[in-house]
C-alpha cells in the first residue's frame, strides 16, 4: 500500500512538474480580434455616455466595470444583511459542527 | 407592455428585464449555498434572454464577481471561509488555470478538441456524481454500524476519507489551517489547486464545481468550510474574468447589475440556508446539481447521433438547467425560511 501510494505520489509530482512546461512551450495561437462598436444612436443620457465609454476606451470602461461590481455588490449585500437583522436572524454564528 | 424590456447599450439587443432578476435570484441562491460560479446555469439561461453567447459568458463572469462577494462576507461572518487557505489555493488555482488555458490553444492547433474536451468533461462530472453518493452511502453504512452498536456515530465523520490518506504525507512546510480545522502540508492545498485550476482552464469553465468536491474530499475540509473558501476564491477569480472580459469588450454592465440586484437577495439566502442545513444535505444537493448539469451536457452531445432530435434535445438541455435553478432555489428557500420560523420561536421562547 505504502509503494503505491509512492508510485503515485511521484506521478502526481511529475504531472505538476511537466504540465507547465508542456503548456507553457505550446504557446496560443492567435486569432483575428472581432471589434464590437456600441450603437449609441437610440440611447440617451447615462446609457449613451456608458456605451460612448466602451466606444472610446475599453480600457477605462474596464477599469470602471471592476469598481462598480465589487461596490454595488457590497451595497446589495449590507442591505440584505440589515433586512433580515430586521427580520431577527442570528447573521453572526453556526452552531453546527459537522462535515 | 414595452417597460419590461430594456434596450442594452452595448449589445444592442432589448431584453426582457424581470428575467434577468430571476435569474440572478435562482442562481444566486445555488452559487451562495453550494460555492460556485454556477456558469453552466447562467449562461444557457442569459442566452435565452437574447444575449449573443460572447455577451453572455461576460456578463455571467462579471456578476458572479459581485455576487460571490455578498456570499463571501456572509459566509465569512458564519466562520466559513478558510482565507489562510484560499490563498494558498489561489495561486495554485491561477497558475493552473493558464497552464490548462494554453494547452488547450495548443491543443486545438493539432485538430477539433472541444468535443474530447465535453466528453472529459462528462467523465469528470460522472466520477464526481460517483464521489459524493459514494460518500454518503458509505457515511450511511457507519451510520447503521454504530446504531446496531447502540451508539451514535461522531459529528465529524465522513463516509470517503482519502483526506486521512493525502494527510499523512508530511513534505515541509506544515500548515495549519484554522478555520477548516486541518494541518497538512503546505504542497497538498497547492497541487490540487493547481490540477481543479488546469481541469477548469482545459474545460472553460470557472471551476467551482470541481474544487468544492476536491476541497472537501482531497483537502479534508468540513463541507461549510469547502462552500465559503471556494466562494472567496470564486469572487476573486471572478473579478480577475471580469476585467479580462471587459477589457474585451465583451461584458454588458447594466445587465450584470439587473442581475445584481436579484442575485444579491439570493446570494444572501443561499449563504443563510446552510446555516439550517447540515453537510450532509449540502453534498446530496451537489450530487443531484452535477447530475443536472452532467445530463444537460450529454443532451448536447449525443446530437450529432440523433439529428431528427436536434431541435428536442437543445430544448430539453435548456429546461432542464431552468428546471433544476427553479426547482433547487426553491427548496433551499423553503429550507431556508423553516430554520427562519425554528430560530425565531426558539428565541422568543428563552426570553
Amino acid at each position: 500500500m505504502k509503494k503505491r501510494m509512492q508510485r503515485y505520489w511521484w506521478a502526481l509530482i511529475s504531472l505538476v512538474l511537466f504540465a507547465p512546461s508542456l503548456a507553457l512551450a505550446a504557446g496560443g495561437g492567435k486569432s483575428a480580434p472581432v471589434v464590437i462598436v456600441a450603437d449609441t444612436r437610440k440611447l440617451d443620457g447615462i446609457m449613451a455616455w456608458w456605451a460612448n465609454l466602451y466606444n472610446e476606451s475599453h480600457l477605462q470602461f474596464m477599469i470602471l466595470t471592476i469598481i462598480i461590481i465589487p461596490v454595488t455588490g457590497v451595497i446589495f449585500g449590507v442591505l440584505a444583511d440589515i433586512v433580515m437583522g430586521w427580520i431577527g436572524i442570528d447573521l453572526k454564528s453556526r452552531e453546527l459542527a459537522e462535515h | 407592455m414595452d417597460w419590461l424590456y430594456i434596450l442594452m447599450p452595448i449589445a444592442g439587443v432589448k431584453i426582457f428585464w424581470p428575467g434577468l432578476i430571476i435569474l440572478g435570484i435562482g442562481v444566486g441562491i445555488i452559487g451562495g449555498f453550494f460555492g460556485m460560479g454556477g456558469a453552466w446555469m447562467v449562461t444557457p439561461g442569459l442566452n435565452i434572454l437574447g444575449f449573443p453567447m460572447a455577451f453572455a459568458i461576460g456578463t455571467d463572469i462579471a456578476h458572479m464577481a459581485g455576487k460571490s462577494l455578498i456570499s463571501t462576507m456572509r459566509h465569512g461572518k458564519f466562520g466559513n471561509v478558510d482565507y489562510k487557505l484560499g490563498m494558498i489555493m489561489l495561486v495554485g488555482t491561477v497558475v493552473g488555470f493558464e497552464c490548462g488555458a494554453q494547452m488547450v490553444m495548443w491543443l486545438e492547433r493539432l485538430g477539433s478538441v472541444e468535443k474530447v474536451v465535453r466528453w472529459i468533461y462528462v467523465g469528470l462530472l460522472l466520477f464526481i456524481a460517483w464521489t459524493v453518493f459514494h460518500d454518503i452511502s458509505k457515511r450511511r453504512a457507519k451510520e447503521r454500524a454504530a446504531a446496531a452498536k447502540g451508539e451514535q456515530l461522531e459529528a465529524g465523520a465522513t463516509g470517503v476519507e482519502w483526506h486521512k490518506t493525502l494527510h499523512k504525507i508530511k513534505i515541509p512546510p506544515m500548515v495549519h489551517l484554522k478555520a477548516a480545522g486541518i494541518t497538512c502540508s503546505a504542497w497538498l492545498p497547492i497541487i490540487v489547486s493547481f490540477l481543479t485550476g488546469w481541469l477548469a482552464g482545459i474545460l472553460g469553465i470557472g471551476g467551482g464545481l470541481i474544487r468544492m468536491p476536491a476541497l472537501i474530499y482531497l483537502v479534508g475540509c468540513p463541507t461549510h468550510v469547502a462552500v465559503g473558501t471556494d466562494l472567496f476564491e470564486v469572487a476573486i477569480s471572478g473579478l480577475y474574468g471580469a476585467a479580462t472580459y471587459t477589457f474585451k469588450g465583451r461584458t454588458e454592465l447594466v445587465a450584470a447589475m439587473i442581475m445584481l440586484v436579484g442575485a444579491a437577495c439570493g446570494a444572501q439566502v443561499g449563504a443563510v440556508a446552510t446555516k439550517y442545513i447540515k453537510g450532509y444535505g449540502i453534498r446530496i444537493m451537489f450530487g443531484w446539481a452535477v447530475i443536472g448539469c452532467m445530463v444537460s451536457i450529454l443532451m448536447k452531445l449525443v446530437q450529432p447521433w440523433l439529428p431528427a432530435y436536434k431541435n428536442l434535445l437543445n430544448t430539453g438541455a435548456t429546461v432542464l438547467v431552468l428546471g433544476l435553478i427553479s426547482v433547487m432555489s426553491a427548496y433551499i428557500f423553503i429550507k431556508m425560511v423553516q430554520g427562519v420560523k425554528r430560530e425565531l420561536a426558539m428565541k422568543q421562547q428563552n426570553i
